[in-house]
């Protein structure tokens, strides 16, 4: 009975002092942040486009279709961005394109960070012969420009949407573990891992629980800026060939097509350069904001 | 020294570091016991290798060679796993209440994490009833319970850093400078908490400081430390009326006592602290001794007991 | 106290009223409130006071280097020799600073440029300001150098090759360079250990001599102020709550706080004495209370402590106390510590 009581004032207690959400008080903060605000609402909206493509312009009857008598029309009410030489409508291009890169750019950054940030967090966190090894092999790598990383790979494998996201996922590997080892070699020696070591946490722990949380801004950063990178390189390999097939719609892939026409009909180029542009603008502000909403301390 | 059964005997402890001149000497050749329920001081300017002593006791850093028996187990022997769980047995208390807390966890999940973490009680409810009553031991009031450590003054956060020591019910703790980072009247507080808790818990605490003062009034015995090295350790009393080493004594001339009354004779030394890199195989306080021989700079002076429980290395005493 | 003025010697730095905030998103900080602080010729003035409690608000008001924005300073004036340092220009304050006025830092590091010789650091005051050519500064330097007790040709390093002790050395030579009239020293030893202390003080204490030099030492510790200073104010919530001659502080003391602070340190005499600390903490110094700011914390606080701010009540003419227990009457007598 006294114990069930006490348990009773437990939950009475904990529910008092409820922890005010994380996400809350991270949003609280981003609110004031302007420019991360107007970041956010572009990414929201690029995200609903590309999540309801299909239900806004059909792929095969619309995005694909060849519509040779309807070719290179002017912005009209009927194609608000216009057609392309092929006479298919530019925005339904844009938008099913929009998911083509960023799906792309999403996943390829995704394994880069898994991998490269596991690398990154072990050779910071142990440092000694495994950090010898590892980050020399990253040199190696980084010595390469990570463009012309990514065509060498694409160029072996063949070109295919599954190796543009290899080839996009080991350019940028040495990139994130760096970053990931640099903001680990910063809080490793904060005297609150140490306190860790002492209450018998193990390394497992400390690196999950106390290190990545803590160096998780940066790489938070770091990863809006890579996608934005990626959505350019993407688009520079398929503006080469080597990225997306046609008929596919790309962004990269419909800049290089239209450059073509780029005197009589720059709308072919100016579009898809601007989803580019306003894609990359809204994700690096919301990064930057993400990165001061993130930090606990400053309030 | 009391003649208790100690219950941390260390033993010819050393630590050195590999730097690119050479060997850093940090600690060389320390020994000494501290008995269950007392407190050692332990003291010396920045550099004397008093931390890394106190964190090579726990095996925060790996010690060069030399004996740790705590309860008459030799620590150092234990393998990663073992060593694991003799640390709910030995805590610290680290200097800075900043540093020492990981910013993204709120009080609760950090004096939460070591009863988590060694399975001490599995139940969630549980665990949290014993989080209120730690706070209370270490007065900290219930509505900061899910607070983050940035929202909190540093004597608050140094109860947290408190709260978290004691949650293993460890019989031994490091206090490293724990109040060097605090306001006078903050320190008093912690100062207090400290010594109420040894009484209640029967604690027993290795106390490092340069703060001579707070030493004077929390320890049992007293070590002084110069350069790695112990160069004099007795009963606080003792130390503090029959100081033996011309550093000790040099040290507790410097210390501006707040009183109006007593004009004391200050010693200042010459010079300051030698390298601890590859030191010569002589007396290391040597260079500012106002009592330097020849002897001093050929030999290297041995710890010896001058008179009962007072230990001191100086070729004057011998 | 401005009774005096007409007839004493004007004093090096006077500061009446000062009040200092800081607006910033949150809330006004009130991190000066009507601070009064007067230092006579080749005296020393120890200000101490917490965490918080604007010590260096005030020092860095005086050489007009409180951060602008946030900081503001509301109202109040500093007379350095008689001139309103709040009426200068900031060309004319760049003129004081360094040549009238020096400030010392905590921490020697961030003081010192890491990438220029020591001796280069110390010249270019003396050019700047004395009007010297750069050989002629560069001597001086050295000399300043060997004054600080750094053989001179050790001033061709670099502040990294020197410890904690002798970089706090070369800040004091930059700040002494042109002999200024008042020093501040903002807690010039707290980063140092005790031994090296105790040559930093003694090497300020000779200077200060050498050179009539009248000046504010911030510190928190009151071993300190008894081994330097002439006068010592109390600072609590960026107002002086007490103030006196050393003998007034500690044989006299007469604020609930000041005597707190005392029964906060170890005694040295007596080790098992037991602390008795202040209970709480500082206010916040966005949000401080209406009445007394250390009532909060003060075991002797009263109704009245609570509502309205106290004035100061004189005990002899340098030795005042702001606090409700104390009338013209009973000033005399200490009727706190029993």
């Amino acid at each position: 009975m006294e114990i069930s009581q006490s348990k009773q004032d437990v939950i009475q207690k904990t529910k008092q002092y409820k922890k005010r959400s994380q996400i809350l008080e991270v949003w609280r903060r981003l609110k004031r942040n302007k420019a991360a605000l107007i970041g956010l609402a572009i990414v929201i909206l690029l995200f609903l486009m590309v999540i309801f493509a299909d239900v806004l312009y059909d792929y095969k009857g619309v995005v694909i279709k060849q519509n040779i008598p309807n070719r290179l029309q002017h912005p009209s009410l009927a194609h608000p961005f216009g057609t392309d030489e092929l006479g298919r409508d530019m925005l339904a291009r844009i938008i099913h394109g929009g998911r083509m890169s960023l799906s792309i750019s999403l996943v390829s950054v995704a394994f880069s960070l898994l991998i490269g940030g596991s690398l990154g967090a072990i050779t910071g966190y142990f440092g000694g012969r495994i950090d010898m090894v590892i980050m020399r092999i990253m040199d190696i790598f980084l010595a390469i420009p990570p463009t012309l990383l990514a065509i060498t790979i694409v160029a072996a494998l063949g070109p295919s949407t599954i190796n543009l996201v290899i080839a996009l996922a080991v350019s940028s590997v040495p990139t994130f573990s760096r970053i990931v080892r640099g903001s680990v070699l910063m809080v490793r020696d904060v005297e609150f891992i140490e306190a860790a070591k002492a209450i018998g946490a193990t390394n497992r722990t400390i690196i999950i629980e106390h290190i990545l949380p803590n160096s998780f801004a940066p790489v938070l950063v770091q990863t809006t800026l890579s996608v934005a990178v990626m959505i350019l390189t993407t688009a520079g390999l398929s503006f080469l060939g080597l990225g997306v097939q046609v008929p596919t719609p790309e962004w990269g892939f419909m800049l290089s097509s239209g450059r073509t026409y780029i005197r009589d009909h720059s709308y072919l180029t100016l579009f898809p350069g601007l989803a580019i542009m306003a894609t990359i603008l809204s994700l690096n502000l919301l990064g930057d904001g993400l990165r001061d909403a993130l930090d606990p301390r400053l309030k | 020294m009391s003649k208790q059964q100690p219950l941390l005997e260390v033993k010819n402890l050393k630590k050195y570091f590999q730097t690119p001149r050479g060997m850093l000497h940090a600690v060389d050749d320390v020994s000494f016991k501290i008995a269950e329920g007392k407190t050692l001081g332990v003291v010396g300017e920045s550099g004397c290798g008093k931390s890394t002593t106190g964190r090579a006791i726990l095996r925060l850093v790996e010690p060069t060679s030399g004996e740790v028996n705590f309860d008459g187990i030799d620590i150092l022997k234990l393998n990663p796993e073992q060593m694991r769980k003799m640390r709910q047995h030995m805590q610290i208390i680290f200097q800075d209440p900043y540093s020492s807390l990981d910013p993204r966890k709120t009080i609760s999940q950090t004096i939460e994490e070591p009863l988590r973490l060694n399975h001490i009680i599995p139940d969630k409810n549980a665990r949290i009833e014993r989080v209120f009553e730690l706070m209370e031991t270490v007065g900290l009031a219930e509505r900061l319970f899910n607070t983050y450590p940035h929202e909190l003054d540093g004597g608050r956060r140094q109860r947290i850093g408190i709260a978290r020591a004691l949650a293993l019910n460890p019989n031994f703790i490091v206090c490293d400078e724990p109040v060097s980072a605090l306001d006078v009247s903050i320190q008093a507080q912690i100062l207090n908490l400290l010594k109420e808790l040894q009484s209640r818990l029967n604690l027993t605490y290795m106390f490092i400081t340069h703060n001579l003062s707070v030493v004077n009034h929390f320890s049992d015995d007293i070590a002084v430390m110069y350069l790695g090295e112990m160069i004099e350790m007795a009963p606080a009393e003792d130390l503090f009326t029959q100081p033996l080493h011309p550093y000790t004594q040099a040290l507790l001339s410097a210390i501006p006592a707040p009183t109006l009354n007593k004009k004391m004779d200050r010693i200042i030394l010459k010079g300051e602290i030698a390298s601890p890199i590859e030191p010569k195989p002589i007396c290391r306080f040597a260079n500012r001794c106002i009592h330097m021989q020849d002897r001093c700079r050929k030999e290297h002076p041995e710890l010896i007991e001058a008179s009962t429980g007072h230990f001191v290395a100086c070729f004057l005493v011998q | 106290m401005s009774e005096h003025t007409t007839t004493a010697p004007i004093p090096t730095l006077e500061i009446k009223n000062l009040v200092v905030e800081y607006r910033t998103e949150d809330g006004i900080v009130h991190a000066v409130n009507g601070l009064d602080l007067r230092i006579e010729k080749g005296k020393t003035l120890g200000l101490v006071g917490e965490t918080g409690a604007g010590k260096t608000t005030t020092g860095l008001a005086i050489l007009r280097l409180v951060a602008q924005p946030p900081g503001v300073i509301v109202d109040g004036s500093i007379h350095l020799n008689g001139e309103n340092l709040l009426m200068k220009s900031e060309k004319e304050m760049e003129k004081i600073r360094g040549k009238q006025v020096s400030m010392i830092f905590q921490d020697p590091m961030t003081s010192l440029n890491p990438v220029t010789r020591v001796e280069d650091q110390i010249a270019e005051v003396i050019e700047l300001h004395e009007h010297l050519s750069w050989n002629e500064s560069l001597a001086k330097a050295r000399d300043m150098l060997e004054l600080v007790g750094i053989p001179g040709e050790r001033g061709v390093d670099y502040p990294h090759q020197f410890s904690g002790g002798m970089k706090q050395r070369v800040v004091i030579a930059i700040a002494l360079a042109c002999s200024p009239q008042l020093l501040i020293s903002d807690e010039p030893t707290t980063a140092l250990d005790v031994t090296i202390q105790a040559q930093v003080l003694q090497l300020m204490k000779n200077l200060r001599e050498k050179y009539q030099m009248s000046m504010l030492m911030i510190t928190h510790d009151l071993g300190i102020v008894v081994e330097i200073c002439d006068l010592v104010s109390i600072m609590y919530a960026g107002r002086v709550v007490e103030h006196g001659s050393l003998e007034d502080i500690f044989n006299n003391t007469r604020h609930p706080y000041t005597e707190g602070l005392f029964n906060s340190l170890p005694n040295l005499e007596d080790r098992k004495a037991k602390l008795k600390p202040i209970k709480g903490l500082m206010p916040d110094p966005s949000n401080l209370p209406p009445g007394c700011a250390f009532c909060p914390r003060c075991d002797y606080a009263m109704e009245i402590c609570h509502t309205d701010k106290p004035g100061k009540v004189y005990r002899t003419e340098d030795h005042f106390v702001e606090c409700h227990l104390y009338s013209e009457q009973n000033i005399g007598e200490k009727v706190i510590g029993k």
